[in-house]
């Protein structure tokens, strides 16, 4: 059965709080979990950062390989993210390749990551046409409790700029010799909202992504909308949408803060 | 999106096929094209062709995902190897599987679901020839295909995109204007209620950007709803005599 009697009773209970203004968590609509980012959690990694967003908890790591440029972009790296819900992380996840909820989290993070055009891809070219740096993004879920989108967004922006470029000397990849930063510039940031009945909230906690009815994410940088997805069975009227948006930059701006860079 | 180009998009408001800013492609509907799905729509917009065929009611297969309380729609939106300049591989890739997953989102809105519990709606769509907007194209093929079926529905979902271009916002971006232009925004709305089911955006927008791209394929989807009418019309009351 697709849904147990359990969550259908307390979907109907968020429902009914939503409606009166309360969240199950006493959270007030605009306000985000507790945050925590932790940088370079993975030392071995190039980059990497673990965010933990109430009990979700992402982690991101990137590698670093050399290979060929695309043929209509031959003086540009590459970034590519990938996303593995891990059956650790929730009851609900199976081991298996990607399903549509794991491609559309990696997408998302890619789009937030690529169109915010951080990474100075042409500064990862090495010989034109031929050899480029790939940017490879891993997002491991290790907790799965709502809102993977955001947090996925923190941990990868807070991984590149925590990575480093090994050297690469006659075709060999020297990962001892890893100084050189990756040129990146912005710290884009996702924002999700849930709208429950008629009350948008931001960062769902998973019971509250379980009883949404509409789900939108905003990419942004400082002043710059960059990426947006909207998702679930239900609908935004153009007004939500646009509170939605001015939120996201306004949270933004708080979740920005959070990435460190060692 | 984002790549370079020394091409200019826009000259004195002009397009590279001559549109203006505001202005669709060529865009023709037909409902009920094919024999043996229940409901079916042929869509041609721009260099876009695209064919939907909706099958069910029907029993749900595997039985295990099936609800009692509503029927599970499924989407598969699929491009033809040759729909492409460089040959698509065939089957799922990831971009094919996250546009059907949040374009049966967009229908899950309008089917009434709910009136056949335990069954199973299989919506396919074939990009035969792609030119941009193959997303908003199929969904909107999608919808007429729906109700060609004589599936119950509270509206239409009709779909359309605007993006920047050279600086501008503009409507319906064609090949070029995807792939050299700032910004690609597809909306889905219903109609009626002018609630929005499908949004996406990626490239650069101030908020000041985005509002005039939104409502701009806002504007957009209620043309193209115009059409997909027409075509139920032509099919069911023209038709007739």
């Amino acid at each position: 059965m697709a849904e147990s009697i359990a969550w259908e009773i307390k979907s109907d209970y968020i429902h009914s709080l939503a409606q009166k203004g309360i969240r199950q968590d006493n959270r007030a609509m605009d306000e985000y979990r507790p945050i925590e980012v932790i940088p370079n959690y993975i030392p071995r990694a190039l980059g990497s950062a673990l965010v933990r967003l109430g009990a979700t908890q992402v982690l991101a790591g990137v590698s670093m390989l050399v290979g060929q440029p695309y043929p209509d972009s031959p003086n540009a790296g590459v970034l590519m993210t990938g996303c593995e819900l891990v059956p650790l992380a929730s009851p609900t996840f199976e081991p298996g390749p990607p399903d549509e909820n794991s491609i559309e989290l990696a997408r998302v993070v890619d789009r937030g990551i690529r169109e915010s055009k951080a990474i100075d891809f042409e500064k990862l070219c090495i010989t034109e046409g031929e050899e480029v740096w790939m940017v490879m993004l891993d997002l491991h879920v290790l907790d799965y409790d709502g809102n993977l989108f955001d947090a996925a967004e923190l941990a990868s922006t807070t991984a590149l700029w925590n990575t480093r470029i090994p050297k690469y000397e006659d075709g060999q990849i020297i990962r001892e010799e890893a100084k050189e930063k990756l040129p990146i510039s912005e710290k884009p940031i996702e924002c999700t909202f849930a709208k429950i009945g008629n009350t948008i909230m931001v960062d769902p906690a998973l019971e509250e992504e379980k009883a949404l009815d509409a789900r939108v994410t905003f990419a942004t940088t400082d002043k710059i909308l960059c990426a947006g997805q909207k998702g679930g069975s239900g609908s935004f009227t153009r007004e939500e949408i646009d509170y939605a948006l001015d939120m996201a930059f306004k949270k933004g701006k708080e979740l920005r803060k959070l990435v460190k860079v060692i | 999106m984002g790549m370079k180009s020394d091409i200019e998009l826009i000259k004195d408001g002009k397009r590279l096929d001559g549109r203006g800013v505001n202005d669709l492609r060529p865009i023709t509907i037909k409902a009920g094209v094919l024999e043996r799905a229940d409901g079916s729509c042929y869509v041609e917009w721009g260099g876009n062709k695209v064919l939907a065929a909706v099958y069910g009611p029907q029993e749900c297969l595997p039985k295990h995902i099936a609800s009692p309380h509503r029927a599970v729609l499924t989407y598969r939106y699929n491009m033809a190897p040759f729909s492409v300049e460089d040959r698509k591989r065939p089957g799922p890739d990831r971009r094919s599987i996250e546009i059907s997953k949040i374009s049966k989102e967009a229908l899950e809105r309008v089917v009434l679901l709910e009136k056949f519990p335990n069954t199973m709606i299989k919506v396919f769509v074939e990009i035969l020839q792609a030119d941009a907007g193959t997303r908003c194209a199929a969904l909107t093929a999608a919808s007429v295909a729906l109700a060609d079926a004589g599936i119950p529905m509270r509206d239409l979902v009709t779909a359309c995109a605007a993006g920047k271009i050279g600086g501008e916002i503009v409507l319906d971006l064609g090949k070029k204007e995807d792939n050299f232009g700032e910004a690609d925004v597809p909306v889905a709305i219903l109609p009626h209620t002018k609630e929005i089911v499908l949004m996406q955006m990626d490239g650069q927008l101030t908020p000041e950007e985005y509002r005039k791209a939104l409502d701009l394929s806002i504007d957009g989807c209620t043309k193209v709803y115009e059409l997909q009418k027409k075509a139920l019309r032509e099919r069911y009351v023209e038709g007739v005599d």
